[in-house]
């Protein structure tokens, strides 16, 4: 039988596993990203002179089950035509069975890994609820909302990825999927889920990306859209947005009753430049009344 | 899309009928031999003697009583069972010093190429269990490049042995096709031919190394890497 070094044994490791693109227009490049359902890669689309990243089904679970859940997914995609979510450009079947699908490919970073002021990562979070909100409004409950697998473009994009484990609004999956922490409890017990399981995840992600001490309107913000209870949650993203929207421009939030000082303070805020020109103006008055009684 | 036409040798070397037991016999020896005998050597530090008297004499054992049937797909892979119950009989075979070779079926091994190949290979670290892991993966690809060679067209092999299995050579595509009077695409056709040829035939040969499905499923993702 034929020897192999260990340096074959690797190198065959790596192509065995390599899917072959030979009868497509896309060549590969090299691996970006591996998940439970398959690996990434970047592959360059030689029709279009373009970069694409290229969702393959990992071996193993190359089962008809498998491929379906994909090509539902792949579906799902195709059917969310929004700036905010990444969108697909092409499908087929590898010759050994595995489905693979061609999508934008996105540079910049994971939600995660960004380190910005909490104006800015509110704005983000506002663009990630408008994308959600879109997906709810086309019957699509995401089911694994996390900063993870939130993109952003080096130009401004925000892209929510990874629509593995979306379902129809109200489906039931006989497999529980989604990541604990983020899951809704409801989503965890395997029960139907609907819009309000997303607006858990976004709850508990806002949490997340945000310093641990927060405003006390902030907080009920995250506290109310990650209630255990369904019925306590918002309503819809798009709700959970106006809050923090309106939280950005310092006014009142549905999730929080302020006591008088806050309203105060708030008040204060965002009448900044108002109430600087009026005290600057009684100080004036007092130095000059000061000046002309000396 | 899963290998259907190959079957489990481990279920068929508990079958009734005694010519698929003998073929599921001389792949399962196929497959695992070398890892066993190489793991005594190596990572027991065996002598050359010893190791293979107590390779030959497991082997055969397995045969004629049947001891691969205790296996319990629930519990571990097979290829870790196997490793445990050869070190069982090691154990044994030494502690009542009855070390002999067992009659009935009789086991033709190239013991002087294992040699070969040991003096050959580097990388010797790890825990035993590693090395008998690394010492299966390279059988189970080595197997796979045979059948392979067997199957495919001989140019088209020959350009895959020239660039995905030695070490020593650099070639660029266009180099490799220079080598053999061909363009450099159809360098790349004839790879990407050989490499899904070659997969399929390592998923083959894992779907016969494999009681069950989970298991199946859990070699193809320790062997291809997909959660390394």
């Amino acid at each position: 039988m034929t020897w192999l070094s260990d340096n074959a044994v690797a190198h065959l490791r790596a192509v065995a596993e390599l899917p072959d693109f030979s009868h497509t227009r896309y060549q590969l490049q090299r691996e970006i990203a591996r998940g439970g359902m398959g690996v990434v890669y970047e592959a360059e689309d030689a029709e279009l002179h373009r970069h694409v990243a290229i969702k393959v089904l990992a071996s193993e679970l190359a089962s008809e089950d498998a491929i379906e859940r994909m090509r539902v997914e792949a579906r799902t995609i195709a059917r969310l035509e929004h700036p905010g979510i990444v969108p697909l450009h092409d499908v087929g079947l590898l010759p050994d069975g595995r489905l693979w699908y061609a999508m934008k490919l996105v540079r910049g970073r994971r939600l995660d890994e960004l380190n910005a002021p909490a104006a800015d990562l509110l704005r983000v979070f506002l663009r990630i609820c408008e994308a959600v909100a879109f997906a709810h409004a086309n019957g699509i409950v995401h089911c694994d909302l996390k900063p993870e697998n939130v993109m952003l473009g080096d130009f401004g994009e925000v892209l929510v990825m990874d629509w593995g484990v979306a379902r129809e609004t109200g489906a039931r999956d006989a497999q529980i999927a989604g990541t604990r922490g983020f899951m809704a409890p409801e989503q965890e017990r395997g029960d139907a889920v609907d819009a309000s399981a997303d607006i858990f995840a976004l709850g508990v992600m806002l949490r997340t990306i945000l310093p641990s001490k927060l405003p006390h309107a902030l907080d009920a913000i995250c506290a109310k859209a990650s209630a255990s209870v369904k019925s306590d949650r918002y309503e819809t993203a798009r709700h959970l947005a106006d809050d923090v929207s309106r939280w950005l421009d310092s006014q009142p939030v549905s999730a929080y009753r302020e006591n008088v000082f806050e309203r105060a303070g708030r008040w204060l805020s965002r009448n900044r430049a108002l109430v600087t020109i009026v005290l600057a103006y009684l100080v004036m008055r007092v130095i000059v009344i000061f000046w002309i009684h000396r | 899309m899963f290998p259907t036409t190959r079957r489990s040798v481990i279920a068929a070397l508990a079958s009734d009928d005694s010519d698929e037991r003998r073929r599921a016999f001389d792949t399962f020896v196929a497959l695992y031999w070398k890892p066993l005998y190489k793991y005594l050597r190596v990572a027991r530090g065996r002598e050359v003697a010893d190791a293979e008297d107590l390779t030959q004499s497991f082997l055969a054992k397995c045969f004629e009583n049947g001891s691969l049937s205790a296996y319990d797909a629930a519990k571990a892979s097979f290829r870790t069972f196997l490793r445990l119950l050869f070190d069982r009989f090691v154990a044994n075979e030494l502690k009542a010093s009855q070390r002999q070779k067992r009659g009935g079926r009789s086991v033709q091994l190239d013991f002087g190429d294992a040699e070969i190949e040991i003096a050959r290979e580097h990388d010797r670290g790890g825990s035993p269990e590693d090395y008998f892991q690394r010492e299966w993966a390279r059988s189970v690809f080595s197997l796979a490049v045979e059948r392979l060679r067997d199957e495919a067209d001989l140019t088209r092999f020959a350009i895959f042995e020239a660039y995905d299995l030695d070490d020593a050579s650099h070639a660029s595509y266009r180099e490799t096709g220079e080598r053999f009077g061909i363009s450099e695409s159809n360098v790349t056709n004839a790879l990407a031919a050989m490499r899904r040829c070659f997969r399929g035939i390592v998923l083959d040969v894992l779907r016969e190394a494999t009681a069950s499905e989970a298991e199946y499923r859990a070699e193809v993702r320790s062997l291809l890497g997909v959660d390394a």
